[in-house]
């Protein structure tokens, strides 16, 4: 079943076109990478299919009913009961514990504080950080930090979690942690994602990829323009000497 | 590597087999004539000596343990440093600059779009063993070490197509 659609998605800010055309399905309990160059449009269109944004022209639609147009509040309180966020920087409330952190979307969808601590404790002990839960923000490592803000993302049990470079600031061993904990989460509880990354490594833990190249679906995957035949700049001094070195014996001649 | 699976205690030719086999899970599976071959060699040297036989008998039931001089060789061999290597000798980086040097643009690109599929295929297999819930410590590195090579292939791809494509349009405007 699709749980997430973009039909034909523009958006630009001011006169810089940031998304031309974007067409994507998610299916329910699908995990996708959305990789690309740096300024394709990954970040706006996440923001667009989670409701922040809105598209200048296309669709979103989420289990088949159209959330583009819907007001302000009706796509936040999508946000903040089916949708889950995670950004590269946690975001966590600075003056909070990781439990209250945790509970706090809850409490917004008038759980009582009681009870919010309740299931905000058992998402602390499934990231690993459970010890950690009334400790600040502050005091906490990036790695912890983004632990805790993934159980905030996922404490409301989202039917979409949409992660932006969630380990664009974690070294590697914490990056596959936290990318290991995250997709078994979205597994057991057939959470969707929608995952930014430009790293090939975290790429690999999504079902699927899309690449975007310049605010448009690159079904090459290449991401850029492979240079066109002949013309003078083809060959190009310096790199044709490495060719030229390195691949001595392992190139046929005729192909020189 | 049969010196180090010896260093845990004297075991027969299968067994170093298996051992070998169950530790790389990804790498080729031994031949046994190359296990008995080795182990020769390596006799030969004085690495290794004979240390009984099961009861069984025959001759491949012979089981090997590690000499002095065994121990030696493998503590040298830990304390050497592995030289980087280079590898712009790779064949991967020598059609990729051939494909975007000289090639064809059409045929270019086709190699380019494969190559990088089957890199990320690759990767995405590598990353679902390692996250299978039933992998060992042993499966996880393995694989690790594939994923590292295979990711700093794909980042040196996409950097090397950007820089091309930048290349030409410095050159072309
Ligand atoms: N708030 C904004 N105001 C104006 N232009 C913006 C804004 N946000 C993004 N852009 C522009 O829109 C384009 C797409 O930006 P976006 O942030 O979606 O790219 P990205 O793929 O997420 O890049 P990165 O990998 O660097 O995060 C870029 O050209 C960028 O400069
Ligand atoms: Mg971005």
């Amino acid at each position: 079943m699709t749980e997430l659609q973009a039909r034909g998605v523009v958006k630009a800010y001011g006169p810089t076109p940031a998304l031309r055309g974007i067409t994507l399905d998610v299916a329910e309990g699908e995990i996708v990478a959305v990789t690309g160059p740096s300024g394709c449009g990954k970040s706006t269109l996440l923001h667009c299919l989670a409701g922040i944004l809105r598209p200048d022209a296309g669709q979103v639609t989420w289990r088949g009913e159209r959330i583009d147009t819907w007001s302000e509040a009706a796509r936040s309180k999508l946000r903040r009961t089916e949708f889950g966020v995670l950004f590269q920087f946690g975001q966590l409330v600075p003056e909070l514990t990781a439990a209250e952190n945790v509970a706090l979307p809850l409490l917004l969808a008038g759980t009582g504080r009681r009870a919010g601590r309740t299931v905000a404790m058992t998402w602390l002990d499934r990231l690993g950080v459970a010890d950690l839960a009334d400790t600040r923000p502050g005091e906490m490592s990036g790695g912890q930090q983004q632990r805790c803000a993934l159980a905030r993302a996922l404490v409301t049990e989202p039917r979409v979690l949409f992660a932006d470079e969630p380990t664009g600031a974690l070294d590697t061993l914490a990056g596959e942690q936290m990318l290991g904990h995250l997709v078994r989460l979205s597994r057991e509880q057939r959470t969707s994602v929608v995952l930014v990354t430009h790293e090939p490594r975290i790429a690999g833990y999504a079902d699927r990829e899309v690449m975007l190249r310049d605010g448009a679906v690159d079904g090459t995957g290449l991401g850029v323009d492979v240079p066109s035949p002949g013309g003078p700049g083809r060959s190009s001094g310096g790199l044709g000497l490495l060719v030229g070195d390195a691949g001595a014996g392992s190139v046929p001649d005729g192909q020189r | 590597m049969l010196l180090g699976l010896l260093a845990q205690g004297s075991r027969h030719g299968y067994e170093l087999k298996r051992a070998h086999d169950q530790r790389l899970p990804r790498a080729r599976p031994l031949a046994f004539g190359q296990v008995y071959a080795t182990l020769g060699r390596l006799q030969r040297d004085g690495l290794v000596a004979p240390a009984g036989q099961d009861r069984d008998g025959g001759p491949d039931r012979t089981t090997y343990a590690l000499t002095g001089a065994g121990r030696d060789a493998l503590d040298l061999w830990l304390a050497e440093v592995e030289p980087p290597l280079p590898y712009v000798t790779s064949t991967l980086f020598t059609k990729v600059l051939v494909a975007l040097l000289v090639a064809d643009a059409g045929r270019a690109r086709e190699y380019l779009v494969a190559q990088r599929r089957a890199h990320t295929a690759r990767l995405r297999e590598l990353t679902a063993v390692k996250t299978d819930p039933s992998a060992t410590l042993d499966d996880v590195v393995a694989a690790d070490f594939a994923i590292a090579h295979l990711d700093a292939d794909l980042r040196w791809l996409h950097t090397t197509l950007e820089r091309v494509a930048d290349w030409h349009r410095e050159v072309h405007s």
